[in-house]
Formats: C-alpha cells, structure tokens, sequence
C-alpha cells in the first residue's frame, strides 16, 4: 500500500467518533495549558501522562492514548500565542517571539488581528510540516530498519551531542543535566548481566528502577512550578480584545495578504530545526522570527507590529513540533523536551518506539499521523472560535492553578506507579530541579537522557560484545558505514564549544 | 547567587563520588568493589563500567563550574541577587511544604484527605480565597480525582490507616461502583455546580499575584 492510501486509512480511524472527542478534549485542555504563563506543552503532557492508562482501558486502542497527548502537544503551540499577545508574557517558552511583535499589535489595539493570525499561521505551518512528516517517515524508518547495535548507539549519541554543541545553556552544566538523567536510567538492575546496582541505602524502592514518569513529572510539574511561582512575582495585566466576527474575517484576510511570507518562513525553516534533537520549537521559532526580519522588505516595521513577525514564529512553533515527532516515531529518538515525554508514552503502553513501529504496528502509527491533521484543523476552530472564552480562562489566578497542578501530580505519579516511595521521589526530584534551574541548569536533557538511558547503555555494551571491547567499532567505516559518519558528527559536536572558547582565547591574545 | 553556585557544585561533585562508590558495589561472588568497572577477560564490560564513568564525567564538568563560580565566569556567578532571597525561600518553604505535608500526610490520613488539607490551606491561607471557594475546591477537587482514580480507573489511591478501619472509603466505594453511568455523571457534574455556586459567592480575591 502506498503512503496516501495508509494516510487516508488512518485519517478515517482518526476521524471515528471517539477519536474525534479524544482529540478535541486534548486540543482543548493543550490551548488552555499553553495559554497559562508558566505552563508549556511539556508541562501538559507530562502532568496528563498516566491518564494514558485510562483512555486505552476504555477504548481499548493504543492509538487513542498518544492522539491525546499529540493534541495537547499541537494546542499548546497554538494556546502559547494567547498570553503572549493579550498579557506580553508568552505562555510557553515556545511562544517568546511571539511577544515581539504580537504584543505591540495588542497595544495598538489590534489584538484580534494578532491572535487570528497567530491561529492561521499557526494551521498552515502544522499542516505544512504534516505533509513534509508524511513524506519523510516512512523512507526514514526504512533505512532505520537496518540500523544495529552501533547505529542505534550513534544516534542516541548525537541526540546528546546535539544538546552540547547547538544548545545554549553552559556546556559543563548540560553534560551533568545528561549524565544526571542517564545514571537514574541505570538504577535497579543491570541490563545485561541482571546484577543489582545502584540500589541506594538497599532501599526496595530503588530495585524497580526509576520510572521516567517520576522525574518528567517531579521536573516538570513539581519543579518547573515552584520555579514559576518563584519569578512571577507581579500581577499581570490584561489588554482589551474586541472580537466579532466581521473583524476576524478582514483580520483573515490580512493576513493572507501581509503575512504569507512570514508564514511559509516559518513553515519551512521550523520544520527543519524541529527535526534537530536538542532544538524544537523554541529556537525553530526564534530563527525564523530572525529570517522572516532579514528577508522583509520592511524590517523597521518588525518589533512594532509587523503581521509577518507574528506568522512567522508562530507558524515555526507549531511546524517544530511536528518536525520533532519525525525522530521520534522513526527512530526513537526524541526531537524535543515534549516529544521525550511522548515517547515515554510509547514505552508505557508497550510499544516499541523506533522503525520497526512503522512495520510492525502500522494500526498505531497511521491513524496517529492522520490525527496530527485533524487536532491542527480542530486547534484552529476552536482557537478561533472560542477566543473569549480563553482569555475568560486566563483571569483563572494562579493561587487556584498552582495547587491543582501539585496535587494531580501527585496522584498522577501514584497512579501510574502504585508506589508512595516513587512519589516521594518525585517530590525531592522536583525540589533538586527548582534549585537547578534557578542556577541556570538545563533540565529537558536529564528527562530526554533517563527516557534513552537504558537503550543506550544496552546497545553500547552489546557494540562492544560484538567488538570484543573495542571502540573501533563505532567509527569503522568498511563494516559500518552508517554509525561511523554519524560518531563522527557526535563527537565533532561535543568538540565544537571547545574549539570555539579556544578560538576566542586566541583572539584575545592576538 | 556566586555562594549558591559554588556550593550546588560541591554538592554535585560530592554526589558523582557517591554515586561513583555505589556502582562498583557488586554481589558477593563477584569480586571486591571496583572489579565490575572495567572490561572482563572476554573484552566485555561489567554491570558498573556504564554508571561508574558517567559519574567520572559528572564529576569532572561539576569541578568545572566550580572552578567558573569561583572565577565568576558563569552566568549566575556573575549576579548579585541571592541564590534564595527571603521570597524564594518563602516559595520553598509555603508551597514545597505545603506539598511536602501533603506526600507525609497520605500514609496517614489516606491520599484524598491529605489532597483536601493541602488545596485549602494554598487556596484560603497562601492565595487569600474567599473561605466559600477554599471550602469548596477542597472538596470537589478531592472528590473529582476519588471519582476519576478509585472508581473509574480503579487506581486506589493510599488510604493510611482509614483502610484499617475500613469505616469511610468501603462503603463509599460500593456506593459509587453500584451507580449507573447517568447518576455517575451527575456526581461530576454535582461538584462543578457547587465550584461555580462558589465562585459567585465569594468576593473578589485579594489582588495578591501568589
């Protein structure tokens, strides 16, 4: 069967009524998530994670979990242009450069062409990038399909070396972020040999392991909220939106007429970066903001309400994150903080991420790409149609959202693991990363690290049985000519921040 | 921050030593410690080398913000605000342990009890709500999440030594598995109403942003 006529199968099945109702809730509960300052995609999807176990008891479809979590994933990309427009403070860190000019378009009292062409561009950049996905994956996850145990270790190596060399934050603290998430990965027994290890104190909690679910949650609900109520200190202030539905038609046709370019920009170009291991969204939209203003006939207007410099990062958000799911589903490898707790997902519900989820569990994979269609056709409508109503929703004060979130936290981690010990976990973890991030500690690298850990480890070790101990293995290009470039590319990544400090010392000196 | 820096490092390195200790820990008839870190006779690593390296690492970047904190080449080295000023400390000590009771207070008084104590004490003492909404997020929330996990998950949730007694939740629980589908949703539809009678009652809240 060709790929169309597995996209149309899946399509139909995502179109079933209960899909159609999951997918609706989840665009819903992902607008309102993104639109809160403080809370992002990820936050979402890890908080909502095991209510996975619930949507497969009653419909019965692996499927129907990970639409769910998709649909939170693309409504928060949408949601995240809302606070950014109507209070200046964006609601995910994807939506930053939206604030740029989305904000001035509010103040000047046209909020609603901000916000509909944020919705629009926003549809055309998913839709774009699901075209681009639908074209991609399948050819990707054949070539994956030969990958062995060196290919596959090379490629979880340039997942982090990737974070090293094109991410931002200091170099030394991202490798502990790495090393921090990979050794909680090892804990509880070893893969290969089955001796215990690392089983602190003797405790019997820690020979279960440490689910990921534990720390995603404890970071990113835990964490990542006493870190957001640290910051937010002031109250926030709202712009006034008159909408009606003659101002959102002529709004539409605005930005057709004065956003297209912005659009396609952001479109293409996030895509791309999306697919990047360590970058998603957020850098996806930021470039694109920066190309949209280069491009631009009319760069002065950027920064004062430029139509172009809304479309532009908010059609690359919503593009990144779908350009991140393409590692994901073909090669498991996480494109993005989110898509590493979507792909814990895969892990809980028994299902093995990588190429072989293509070949061998085709009723997942295509309804989930055709549902990827449907929540951005789905996420725009009910964006545009429901405007008042979130920014009702925003007033919601924090004092109200806060604790709901500590408390579903809590009982999300118990329910998902049946263990008081994993929630005490969760809470110290949680705690450990609100100091980190205060100091400037990157913590997506420890959650996407304790989701690859174990396979990382199981295809070194088993590269290194094939190779009697050596580590020429991962760089021999007679025997394996895939890994060896892809090491190679690793390792120059991991070098690239050396190299470039000893550049700048060097010039210091001359 | 530099102090806040300096000793998050220590910490760090001290944490690679230990976890560097514990990985080569191996069982009794394997040898003395530190013999599973390295590649046995048939060129195979053993069940430490992959935990035990990864710590060397940490340990040697965690030196090296030391290092940086100390010469005040990192970012947050480089402020001059505190690591915790006396509102982070109060972030810390109000909302973490506000959470923290929560988590102690479940293998007592069972999870939703401790859910209900914790939503009022943040909504009435730390957001400064009307008593009405405190009272009645207390409860509802509580009782969506009991509806959500026991009943339609069967996810039990812990129930402290009110399993024990068996007095509350066993009849509560046949209760509510008994109900048809209709009444079931009216139970949830029930606690919204009374969220939304309790917005309407309670006056504005204080205009505090915490």
């Amino acid at each position: 069967m060709d790929v169309l006529t597995l996209l149309a199968d899946g399509m139909l099945i995502a179109l079933e009524p209960t899909n159609l109702l999951i997918c609706f809730v989840g665009v819903v509960i992902g607008l309102f998530v993104g639109a809160m300052p403080g809370l992002g995609s990820v936050n979402g999807v890890a908080i909502l994670l095991p209510t996975i176990f619930f949507i497969k008891q009653q419909t019965g479809s692996d499927a129907a979990p990970m639409i769910f979590l998709a649909a939170i994933y693309y409504g928060a990309m949408y949601g995240g242009a809302i606070s950014s427009i109507m209070l200046g403070i964006p609601g995910a860190s994807t939506a930053v450069a939206t604030t740029f000019d989305g904000r001035p378009l509010a103040l000047k009292g046209r909020a609603e062409q901000a916000l509909v062409t944020a919705a629009i561009a926003s549809f055309i950049g998913g839709t774009i990038a699901n075209i681009f996905f639908t074209g991609f994956a399948p050819p990707l996850a054949d070539v994956a399909l030969s990958f062995g145990n060196p290919e596959i270790f090379a490629l979880m190596l340039l997942a982090f070396a990737t974070f090293v060399g094109l991410g931002s934050d200091d170099i030394a603290k991202t490798v502990i972020s790495i090393v921090l998430g990979l050794v909680l990965a090892a804990v509880g027994f070893d893969v290969i040999e089955g001796e215990p290890r690392l089983q602190f104190f003797d405790m019997v909690g820690f020979s279960r392991g440490i689910n990921f679910l534990v720390l995603a949650i404890g970071v990113y609900g835990v964490g990542e909220m006493l870190w957001t109520l640290h910051t937010t200190r002031g109250a926030q202030e709202m712009t006034k939106a008159e909408i009606s539905t003659a101002r959102i038609v002529t709004a539409t046709k605005k930005t057709f007429s004065d956003g297209w370019k912005g659009t396609s920009i952001g479109s293409s170009l996030g895509f791309f970066v999306g697919i990047l291991p360590a970058a998603g969204a957020t850098p996806g939209s930021l470039m694109s903001y920066g190309v949209a203003k280069m491009t631009s006939k009319k760069p002065e207007e950027f920064g004062k309400g430029s139509i172009d410099g809304v479309a532009a990062p908010e059609a690359a958000n919503n593009s990144a994150s779908t350009g991140a799911m393409l590692p994901m589903m073909t090669l498991g490898i996480p494109g993005s903080p989110t898509t590493a707790v979507l792909l814990t997902g895969l892990v809980l519900l028994e299902l093995q991420p990588g190429p072989r989820l293509f070949e061998d569990q085709p009723d997942f994979v295509w309804p989930v790409i055709g549902s990827f269609y449907i929540s951005n056709l789905i996420a725009v409508i009910v964006n545009l149609a429901f405007i008042p109503l979130f920014l009702w929703m925003l007033r919601m004060p924090f004092t109200i959202l806060a604790p709901i979130i500590f408390v579903l936290s809590v009982a999300g981690v118990h329910a998902a693991t049946d263990s008081m010990f994993d929630v005490w976990l969760m809470f110290w973890f949680g705690l450990g990363a609100f100091l980190l991030r205060i100091l400037d500690y990157p913590l997506a690298p420890a959650v996407l690290a304790i989701v690859l850990g174990g396979i990382t480890e199981e295809k070194l070790r088993q590269s290194l049985i094939w190779s009697d101990g050596s580590f020429y293995i991962f760089v021999d290009f007679v025997n394996h000519p895939i890994a060896a470039p892809i090491t190679i590319i690793a390792i120059i990544l991991i070098l690239m921040p050396a190299i470039q400090m000893l550049r700048k010392s060097k010039h210091r000196q001359g | 921050m530099r102090i806040g820096e300096i000793c998050m490092a220590i910490a760090l390195a001290l944490l690679s030593l230990f976890i560097m200790y514990e990985a080569g820990e191996t069982p009794e008839w394997k040898g003395p410690r530190f013999s599973n870190i390295g590649f046995n006779e048939d060129g195979v690593p053993g069940s430490g080398f992959w935990p035990f390296w990864l710590s060397a690492v940490m340990l040697v970047c965690s030196i090296w913000v030391l290092i940086n904190a100390i010469r005040k080449k990192t970012g947050p080295s480089q402020r001059q605000e505190a690591f915790l000023d006396s509102h982070g400390i109060g972030v810390v000590i109000k909302m973490g342990g506000g959470v923290l009771a929560m988590v102690a207070l479940t293998d007592v008084i069972s999870m939703y009890f401790a859910m209900a104590l914790f939503l009022f004490y943040y909504i009435f003492f730390l957001g400064r709500h009307g008593i009405a909404l405190s009272l009645a997020m207390a409860v509802v929330v509580p009782f969506w999440m009991y509806l959500f996990f026991d009943i339609t998950m069967t996810k039990t949730l812990p129930k402290g030594i009110l399993a024990i007694e068996d007095g509350i939740y066993a009849p509560l629980d046949t209760f509510f598995r008994n109900m048809g589908q209709l009444e079931f949703a009216l139970c949830f539809l029930v606690g919204g109403a009374v969220l939304v009678a309790a917005v309407r009652m309670s006056r504005k809240p204080a205009d505090t942003a915490q």
